[in-house]
C-alpha cells in the first residue's frame, strides 16, 4: 500500500532545502571543482592555469612517490584490517561463550572508540617513545634498536598498533552481534552430530558470520583509508622518509604544504573512484545480506 | 449530529476506475455499512468520505457542507482504523484526548469529556495504561472512545473488528451497535464480513469492483438481492445458482428436473437461484423437486449443511440445510423440494434479477 | 540462558575469561598509561618505567593546566580548547539530527516532485567524504569567511546522509493509520512531527547522538584546515601542536594531563549512554 502523506507543496521543500543547500555549497560544489582542477596545471607562479586533459593523471601514476604512497597505504590497510578484525574476533567469541561479566567486559571494551584517532596515535607513541616510553623496552629487550622516528618499519608498525587498537572496540561490537544472530539451534544441532566446539567454530559459525566480516572489511578498509589520517598527521607525519606516508595524507600534503594544486586534485579524484567503488560494493554486499535474511 | 450525502462520487488512478460513481443520501444517526469482498474499493470510498483521499469527480456533503477538498480534521469525523492507529508513546487518556486538545479543549471540560467516554466504553480503570499494555479488545475500545470524546458529526469505521478473535468480535459487535444507537451519530462502517454487515447495518452498500451493486436494507437485500453478485456475497452459505431453460410450462433445469415456469418470463437461457435454507427434504420426487446425490455433511449441531451433486451423472453442486439430528448419509441419493415462493431468476447474460417475491 | 551453552567445557570458559581480561588489558591499557603518567612529575614521567599507579601530583598537574600553563604554551586557556571541541561536537551532533530529521520527514511524508531526485542527491554525499574533496571545501569557506569560526567548523560537517537513511528507514516502519488518525484528530504537519514522530524518535536520536557526538569531538582534518587562529583549536588539535618530540622543553606532564581531557568526555558519553551507543552503532551502520 501507499505511503499516507501531507498534501502540502511548499513545506518538504523548506524541509529539505538545509541539507540540499550543505550538500550543494560543501560537497558537490567543490567535488565537481576538484574533477575540474584535477585536469588544470598552473603555471609556477599560480597566477594562470591551462586544461591539460589527463596528463595529470598521467604524472601522478608515474611518480614513484606515488607508488609508494599506494604501496604504504595497502600494508597499512591490510595490516589494521587484518589485527582489528583477528583480535575484536577471538574476543567476540570468547565473550559469546560466557555469560556472567560480559557486561563488564563490553564496557572496558568500548573505550577506544570514543578515542580521536590522533590521540590513539599520541598514546601509542607516548609508551613507545624511544626516550621516555615505558614499554620501549619491550622491542629493546628483543634486541631491537628501537626508534620508530628514524625506522620507517618501526614507524609503519607503531601507527599499525595505533591504528588497530583504535579499531577493535568497533569491530567487536560488530562480532559480537553477528554472533548473537546465529541460531543457536544450529550448534544445538551440530554438537548432536558429533562436531565439538573447534570444528562447531570453523564449520558453522565462522562461515554464517561471513556477511559481518565482509562488512566489517569495508568499513575498516575505508577507516584505514581515511580516518587515520589524523594518526599519521600526529604521529610520524608521514616519515620518516615518506615510509608512513598514506594516500590520504599525500593528497593533504601536496595540495596544502607543497602547493602542487592539480596534482592534488587528480589524486583526491582517484580517492574518489575509490570509495565510489567501496560504497557499490558495500551495497552489494547489503543486498546479499537481505538475501541470507 | 449530521447527514452524510454522496452524489456520483468517483476515483481515478490514472486511467483505472477504482471507484465507479457512488451516490448515497445517508439520513441523520443512520448506519451505513459498507460490505464487499477486498479490493472492491470500499476502503477508498471511506478514506474518500474522511479526506484521506482525493476524490476525482463528484461531490460529499456531511451536513450538508461540501467537503470535497476539505482536509480530514477540518470535516468534523472521527475514524476508528482496523489497526486501532492508537499513539504508542501515549496513555488511554491522551489518545483519547488528543483530538480534542487540538481544537482548543482543555481543563475540566476536557477531562470531563474523556471520563464520559471512558465510562461508557468501560475504560474509566484503564486511562493511565499505554496502549501496549492492553488486550485487543481494550485497544478496539480506546479507539472507539477516540472517536466518541470528540462528538462528531460522523463516525467512520474502517474493518475496525477484523483484527480481533472471532468471539470477542461478536460482542464488540454488539457493543458497537449499542453504543451507535445511544449516541445516534451518523456512521459509516467498511467490513468485508457479511454477518457483521447484516448485523449492523440500517441499511447496506453491496460494492464489487469499484460499482455499489446494491443499496438497500440488509432484509431487502437477502430477500431481492438485485443481481447475482448481490445474491452470492449475502447468505451463508452462498446461494445456489442453477442453470435453466424457460421453456412451455415448465422451468427446465440442466439436469432435466422441471419446475412451474415463473410468470412473466420469456422462453429463454435463466439462472436459477435457491438458497440453502428453501430447499427441503421431501419424501417424494417429482415435479418441483429436485434429485440429488449427498458427498459431505458439515455439521454444525443444531443445523447441518449437505454439500450434494444435482442428478444422477450432473455436475451442478448444490448446498442445503437440515436439522442438525435428521442428516442424510454420505452417498445416498435423496430428493429435495424448493420453496417455490423463495426462488430468485437472473437473466443469464446480464446476471440481473428479472423475477422472484 | 544459563552459563555455558552447547558444550562448553569450564576450562574453555575459564580460558574465555582469560582471554577478555588479557584484552581488556591491551584496550585499556593505553587509556590508563596516560591517566596514570597525567599523575606524575614531568621528572618521573621521563624517567622510564613509569609507575603503574596514579602518583601524587595529581592536583598540582591538573591546577597548573587549569590555572594558565596551558596559555602559557599554545595561547589559548584548556577551557577554550574544551570548548571549542564541545561546541563543535554538539553542534554536528544536534544540527545534523535536525537538518536530517527535516529532510527524511520531507522525503517520507509528503509528496513533492524531484523527491527522489533529492534523495539520491543526498545518498550520494556518502562517497565524497572531505578527503576527496579538501582543496575546493578549503577556498569554499575561505570565500564564505568561515575560516576560524564555529560556523565553519561546524556547517560543512551537519549534511549526513546516513543520519538521514536511518530517519527514512525508522520512519517508514511508522504504520500509515498512525498518520492519518494523527490527520482525522486535526493535527498538520508540525503536530504530527512534534506530538508523535518526535517522541518515537526519543531512542534513535539518543543513540544517533552518541555516534555524532563522537564523530565531532574526534574530527581532525577538518578543524586542522579550518583553523589558523589557535584560540579556534579544538583539543585534539591543540594537543597534537604542544607535542615536539625534539623539543626538550615540552611540558609532558601538562600534554599527559590534556591528553586525558581530550579523551574524557568522549569516553564518558560512550559509557554513560552504552545502551544507546551500541543500538546506535550497529543500526546506522545498517
Amino acid at each position: 500500500m501507499n505511503r499516507s502523506t501531507f498534501p502540502h507543496r511548499l513545506l518538504p521543500w523548506l524541509l529539505i532545502a538545509p541539507q540540499l543547500a550543505i550538500s550543494l555549497v560543501f560537497f558537490y560544489w567543490p567535488a565537481v571543482q576538484a574533477l575540474w582542477q584535477s585536469m588544470l596545471r598552473e603555471d609556477p607562479f599560480g597566477l594562470k592555469s591551462r586544461f591539460v586533459g589527463l596528463q595529470n593523471f598521467q604524472k601522478v601514476l608515474a611518480e614513484p612517490a606515488y607508488i609508494n604512497s599506494i604501496q604504504v597505504t595497502a600494508v597499512f590497510s591490510i595490516l589494521t584490517a587484518f589485527f582489528s578484525m583477528a583480535i575484536a574476533l577471538l574476543l567476540a567469541v570468547q565473550a559469546e561463550k560466557i555469560v556472567r561479566g560480559r557486561g563488564f567486559y563490553r564496557t572496558l571494551m568500548i573505550w577506544p572508540y570514543a578515542v580521536a584517532p590522533a590521540i590513539a596515535g599520541m598514546l601509542w607513541l607516548f609508551m613507545f617513545n624511544p626516550s621516555f616510553g615505558t614499554l620501549a623496552a619491550i622491542p629493546r629487550a628483543l634486541g631491537i634498536h628501537w626508534d620508530p622516528l628514524l625506522n620507517g618499519t618501526q614507524a609503519m608498525g607503531l601507527v599499525v598498533a595505533a591504528a588497530s587498537w583504535k579499531q577493535i572496540s568497533y569491530n567487536f561490537l560488530f562480532f559480537v552481534a553477528g554472533l548473537q544472530a546465529i541460531p543457536k539451534s544450529l550448534l544445538e544441532a551440530s554438537a548432536i552430530d558429533g562436531a565439538g566446539p573447534v570444528r562447531r567454530f570453523w564449520t558453522i559459525v565462522f562461515p554464517l558470520l561471513a556477511p559481518t566480516s565482509f562488512f566489517l572489511l569495508v568499513v575498516n578498509t575505508v577507516y584505514a583509508l581515511f580516518d587515520t589520517f589524523g594518526i599519521i598527521h600526529a604521529v610520524t607525519s608521514g616519515g620518516p622518509g615518506k615510509s608512513t606516508e598514506t594516500l590520504v595524507y599525500k593528497v593533504y600534503n601536496d595540495g596544502f604544504v607543497n602547493l602542487l594544486i592539480g596534482s592534488s586534485a587528480a589524486q583526491s579524484v582517484i580517492l574518489m573512484v575509490i570509495v565510489i567503488a567501496l560504497t557499490a560494493f558495500q551495497f552489494r554486499y547489503v543486498e546479499r545480506k537481505v538475501h541470507y535474511g | 449530529m449530521a447527514t452524510l450525502s454522496l452524489k456520483d462520487v468517483r476515483k481515478t488512478y490514472g486511467k483505472t476506475d477504482v471507484i465507479h460513481g457512488v451516490s448515497i443520501d445517508i439520513a441523520d444517526g443512520e448506519f451505513v455499512v459498507i460490505v464487499g469482498p477486498s479490493g472492491c474499493g470500499k476502503s477508498t470510498l471511506l478514506r474518500m468520505v474522511a479526506g484521506l483521499e482525493e476524490i476525482t469527480s463528484g461531490t460529499i456533503e456531511i451536513g450538508g457542507r461540501v467537503v470535497n477538498t476539505l482536509e480530514p480534521r477540518a470535516r468534523d469525523i472521527a475514524m476508528v482504523f482496523q489497526n486501532y492507529a492508537l499513539y504508542p508513546h501515549m496513555s488511554v487518556f491522551d489518545n483519547m484526548a488528543y483530538g480534542l486538545r487540538i481544537a482548543g479543549v482543555r481543563g475540566d471540560d476536557l477531562k470531563a469529556r474523556v471520563a464520559k467516554a471512558a465510562e461508557m466504553l468501560d475504560l474509566s480503570t484503564l486511562l493511565d495504561r499505554k496502549p501496549r499494555q492492553l488486550s485487543g479488545g481494550q485497544r478496539q475500545r480506546v479507539a472507539m472512545g477516540r472517536a466518541l470524546v470528540r462528538d462528531p458529526a460522523a463516525f467512520l469505521f474502517d474493518e475496525p473488528l477484523s483484527n480481533l478473535d472471532a468471539k470477542l468480535r461478536v460482542s464488540m459487535r454488539l457493543q458497537i451497535k449499542d453504543l451507535q444507537r445511544r449516541v445516534a451519530t451518523t456512521s459509516l462502517y467498511v467490513t468485508h464480513d457479511q454477518v457483521e454487515a447484516m448485523t449492523l447495518a440500517d441499511r447496506l452498500i453491496v460494492m464489487n469492483k469499484g460499482v455499489a451493486e446494491q443499496i438497500a436494507t440488509p432484509m431487502e437485500i437477502y430477500d431481492a438481492p438485485a443481481n447475482m453478485f448481490v445474491a452470492g456475497f449475502i447468505g451463508s452459505p452462498a446461494m445456489n445458482f442453477l442453470p435453466a431453460t424457460v421453456t412451455g410450462s415448465d422451468l427446465l433445469i440442466s439436469d432435466g428436473s422441471r419446475m412451474p415456469r415463473p410468470a412473466g418470463l420469456q422462453d429463454g437461457g435463466v439462472i436459477l437461484g435457491v438458497r440453502p435454507e428453501h430447499l427441503t427434504r421431501s419424501r417424494s420426487a417429482g415435479p418441483g423437486t429436485l434429485t440429488v446425490r449427498v458427498l459431505a455433511v458439515e455439521t454444525l449441531g443444531a443445523d447441518a449443511f449437505v454439500h450434494a451433486r444435482l442428478g444422477e451423472s450432473g455436475s451442478e453442486d448444490i448446498v442445503f440445510r437440515v436439522p442438525g439430528h435428521d442428516r442424510p448419509a454420505e452417498g445416498t441419493v435423496v430428493s429435495l423440494a424448493v420453496d417455490q415462493d423463495k426462488v430468485h431468476i437472473f437473466d443469464a447474460a446480464t446476471q440481473r434479477r428479472i423475477s422472484g417475491m | 540462558m544459563a552459563e555455558g551453552m552447547v558444550g562448553t567445557s569450564k576450562r574453555s570458559i575459564a580460558l574465555g575469561h582469560f582471554l577478555l581480561i588479557l584484552g581488556c588489558v591491551i584496550v585499556a591499557f593505553p587509556i590508563w598509561y596516560v591517566t596514570v603518567a597525567s599523575t606524575h612529575s614531568i621528572q618521573t614521567i621521563l624517567n622510564p618505567p613509569l609507575p603503574m599507579l596514579p602518583g601524587a601530583e595529581a592536583a598540582q598537574n591538573y591546577g597548573e593546566a587549569f590555572s594558565g600553563s596551558i596559555t602559557r604554551i599554545g595561547g589559548v586557556s584548556v577551557e577554550r580548547l574544551l570548548l571549542n571541541s564541545t561546541v563543535m561536537a554538539l553542534g554536528i551532533a544536534v544540527g545534523k539530527i535536525i537538518i536530517s530529521m527535516a529532510s527524511a520527514f520531507a522525503i517520507v511524508f509528503f509528496r513533492f516532485p524531484l523527491r527522489m531526485a533529492c534523495f539520491w542527491l543526498i545518498f550520494i554525499t556518502l562517497m565524497l567524504p572531505v578527503e576527496v574533496r579538501i582543496m575546493p571545501t578549503y577556498k569554499v569557506m575561505v570565500d564564505l569567511g568561515l575560516i576560524d569560526t564555529y560556523a565553519g567548523l561546524i556547517l560543512p560537517l551537519i549534511a549526513s546522509a546516513t543520519a538521514t537513511l536511518l530517519f527514512r528507514q525508522f520512519f517508514m516502519t511508522i504504520p500509515n493509520e498512525l498518520l492519518e488518525a494523527a490527520r482525522v484528530d486535526g493535527a498538520g504537519p508540525w503536530r504530527f512531527f512534534k506530538d508523535i514522530l518526535l517522541p518515537l524518535s526519543a531512542t534513535n536520536i539518543a543513540a544517533l547522538f552518541v555516534i555524532l557526538f563522537i564523530y565531532g569531538w574526534t574530527q581532525y582534518l577538518w578543524p586542522l584546515l579550518v583553523t589558523n587562529s589557535n584560540s579556534m583549536n579544538t583539543i585534539v588539535i591543540a594537543l597534537r601542536k604542544m607535542i615536539s618530540f625534539a623539543d626538550a622543553d615540552t611540558p609532558w606532564n601538562l600534554v599527559m594531563v590534556t591528553s586525558v581531557l581530550a579523551i574524557l568526555p568522549p569516553v564518558l558519553v560512550v559509557v554513560l549512554m552504552q545502551r544507546w551507543f551500541v543500538k546506535g552503532l550497529v543500526e546506522t551502520e545498517k
